[in-house]
């Protein structure tokens, strides 16, 4: 081990040397799930933002007015949205199906006449949103939390300690939807603002409070290790006060495990985003969300079950590719097994 | 040898506290003085509170009971604040020398660290032109190129971290120097080159260390004193030939017959210990060695036995002390 490093370590000749994140990046691009979890992603995002030029400019639609009276071009042909109910047993009219057709409602119509392509995208864009938002803004309170309940010690890390068992002893999805039940039917006065209860900051605050214990935890028990590190009694030992050993020594330790919190996290927070907006406790109509859009296609589940699937599948996709990416993450940061390997 | 002491250590005690109300004595009385320029070698079993010792000196871990007393100050109930600028006059090097260099930052940075957070002599904060020099100056002292200075510490062989590692103990030129078993994990030949440095350091910047070991044949070589400690207590100390080649306390003798040697000695008597050593939690009584000594009376089990002088620039805490009449 001693010899094999030494003859390999340093050759002066090289000047810029990798940093751990530069390392970290070229072993994630070596990692062909991880890129092409990535890949996936940035093509549902990059769709999900151009849902105004496809609803606007190929659609031809509003996905966002009830149009049950109208119909559209097919084939040279003039389409009723609704149509009559195919199935013997039920009557009535049901929305159009699937045409495939990207300029004429390619994934159908809603049960209020509207394109369901459009809308997916247009859900997408909030769900991508809210789940982004509500993952960083989440990591952000946690870091705060784990990592002054980690430095510290003692009272404070037991009082919080206790406050994040209490919090992760209430089930998730019960929390999520008591705190939205309450803010969504009466909005929220913090002072002088007042936050509607449309808005999209609501369901961002409430998913990011509920998951702060589960991204505390282990970002708390990151900091407890690196607090007894041996570089950390040894920055003391040359008298580095303790505000600058937090910054310089503890904090940048943590960052990998909060880059590898970040796409776990979004990850459930789309889950959750999507159960609130399927409950009508996220995302308030008629803006759509891909939760609300399940919502829309459940009572459709047996003659037109594309309303739902998109969505749906849609979830699958962005969630596995989000957890594919976190783990793809947690290998290449992993500085400690890197660093042994080469060592 | 210049006869000042620059440390002295008195009745350190230092206990934890245990689940169901029991304590562990790390440190129970230990009092020693380490004179400005010399090298006290401390040695013992592990889990014998060397490196708690180590670092209970230069106050990283707090003490239950007990003064020290650092270049004529008392620094035992000095706040971290207050330690601050003591802390340049007195360093450690560590034994795991990745473990105590951050992996996230270049050797530059982790050497560069105590002369930011130190001013310099004249009180100023230092100019980042200083440091620059300072960290060229601090390079060629331990051996390393400059171009290391851009580089992570896990792209080093241990022995080139621990050369790190010393650099940066060394940057603010201290007085004294703990070294923490800092060539335990090294390979032989590393460790010598290791020793040769501090051994060369030692006499170029006068330095004084406390250097912590279990392995003799390194105490030997660098120590000019020699304290050995077992059970939380140091059992002998004194000038390393004597203690060494004529060891009065069972348990010193008993370490140097453990050292493995080239040529088989047939004429030697080794005296081997059995058993493991006592639970620091329920230390036996009387002499806390008295569980294993070959020697052992049956005074031994009641009464403990003071470090006692012996004329010979040595001490030693037996009732029935080897080659020398009690």
């Amino acid at each position: 081990m001693e010899t094999q490093t030494a003859a390999s370590a340093p050759s002066p000749s090289r000047a810029s040397v990798p940093g751990p994140w530069r390392m970290a990046g070229r072993s994630l691009t070596a990692n062909r799930s991880a890129m092409t979890a990535l890949a996936a992603l940035m093509l549902v995002t990059f769709a999900c933002l151009l849902a105004p030029f496809y609803a606007g400019d190929v659609a031809r639609t509003d996905p966002f007015t009830s149009n049950v009276a109208g119909s559209f071009m097919l084939g040279g042909q003039e389409v009723d949205i609704m149509q009559p109910n195919d199935n013997p047993l039920h009557l009535g009219l049901s929305p159009v199906g699937p045409t495939w057709n990207p300029s004429a409602y390619m994934l159908g119509a809603d049960s209020q006449g509207r394109d369901v392509a459009a809308r997916l995208l247009y859900g997408g864009r909030n769900s991508l949103l809210i789940s982004f938002s509500a993952a960083l803004v989440c990591i952000a309170i946690a870091t705060v939390v784990g990592v002054s309940a980690g430095f510290f010690g003692g009272f404070v890390d037991t009082a919080l300690s206790r406050l994040m068992d209490i919090m992760w002893a209430v089930p998730v999805y019960l929390f999520a939807i008591s705190l939205s039940i309450v803010t969504i039917s009466q909005g929220l006065k913090i002072g002088p603002f007042t936050i509607e209860s449309d808005n999209l900051l609501i369901p961002i605050f409430i998913i990011a409070l509920v998951y702060v214990p589960y991204a505390a935890r282990p970002i708390r028990g990151r900091v407890m290790a690196l607090r007894n590190a041996e570089f950390v009694m040894a920055a003391r030992s040359l008298g580095v006060p303790q505000h600058r050993i937090l910054l310089r020594d503890i904090v940048p330790n943590v960052s990998t495990t909060l880059v590898v919190l970040t796409p776990l996290l979004t990850a459930l927070a789309l889950l959750a985003e999507s159960a609130l907006s399927f409950l009508s406790i996220g995302v308030q109509a008629p803006a759509a969300s891909w939760g609300t859009i399940i919502q829309d296609g459940e009572g459709l589940i047996y003659t037109r079950p594309m309303v739902a699937i998109a969505p749906g599948l849609a979830i699958v996709i962005v969630v596995l590719a989000l957890n594919i990416l976190g783990d793809g993450l947690r290998d290449a940061l992993d500085v400690r097994e890197t660093s042994r390997r080469g060592a | 040898m210049n006869a000042r002491p620059l440390l002295q250590a008195e009745h350190l005690h230092k206990e934890y506290k245990l689940p169901r109300g029991q304590t562990l004595r790390a440190l129970d009385d230990v009092s020693l003085t380490v004179m400005q320029g010399e090298t006290l070698g401390l040695v013992g079993e592990s889990g014998c509170g060397k490196s708690t010792l180590g670092r209970c000196l230069l106050r990283l871990t707090d003490l239950s009971s007990g003064d020290i007393v650092f270049e004529g100050r008392n620094i035992s109930a000095l706040s971290e604040r207050a330690l601050r600028p003591i802390r340049r006059r007195m360093q450690m090097v560590f034994q795991d020398s990745y473990a105590s260099l951050n992996p996230r930052r270049r050797i530059g940075d982790l050497i560069a660290e105590p002369l930011r957070v130190h001013p310099d002599n004249e009180g100023r904060k230092r100019s980042a032109a200083d440091i620059t020099a300072r960290l060229d100056e601090l390079m060629s002292l331990v051996g390393l190129p400059q171009s290391a200075l851009a580089r992570y510490p896990h792209e080093f062989s241990g022995g080139q971290r621990q050369r790190i590692n010393i650099a940066r103990a060394l940057a603010l030129s201290p007085q004294l120097v703990v070294a923490d078993e800092p060539v335990s994990a090294l390979d032989v030949s590393i460790q010598a080159q290791i020793v040769n440095l501090f051994t060369d350091l030692r006499e170029r910047l006068g330095l004084t260390y406390v250097f912590i070991a279990h392995d003799l044949a390194v105490v030997r070589q660098i120590s000019t004193r020699v304290a050995v400690m077992y059970l939380g207590a140091i059992v002998e100390i004194g000038d390393t030939d004597t203690v060494l080649h004529n060891p009065a306390h069972p348990y010193t003798a008993a370490l140097i017959s453990a050292v493995p040697e080239p040529v088989i000695r047939h004429d030697a008597q080794r005296s081997l210990l059995r058993g493991d050593v006592p639970s620091p939690v329920s230390p036996p009584s009387g002499c806390r060695f008295h569980t294993r000594c070959p020697q052992a009376q049956p005074r031994c089990s009641a009464e403990t036995p003071e470090l006692r002088d012996f004329g010979d620039a040595r001490q030693a805490a037996c009732h029935f002390p080897l080659g020398l009449s009690a």
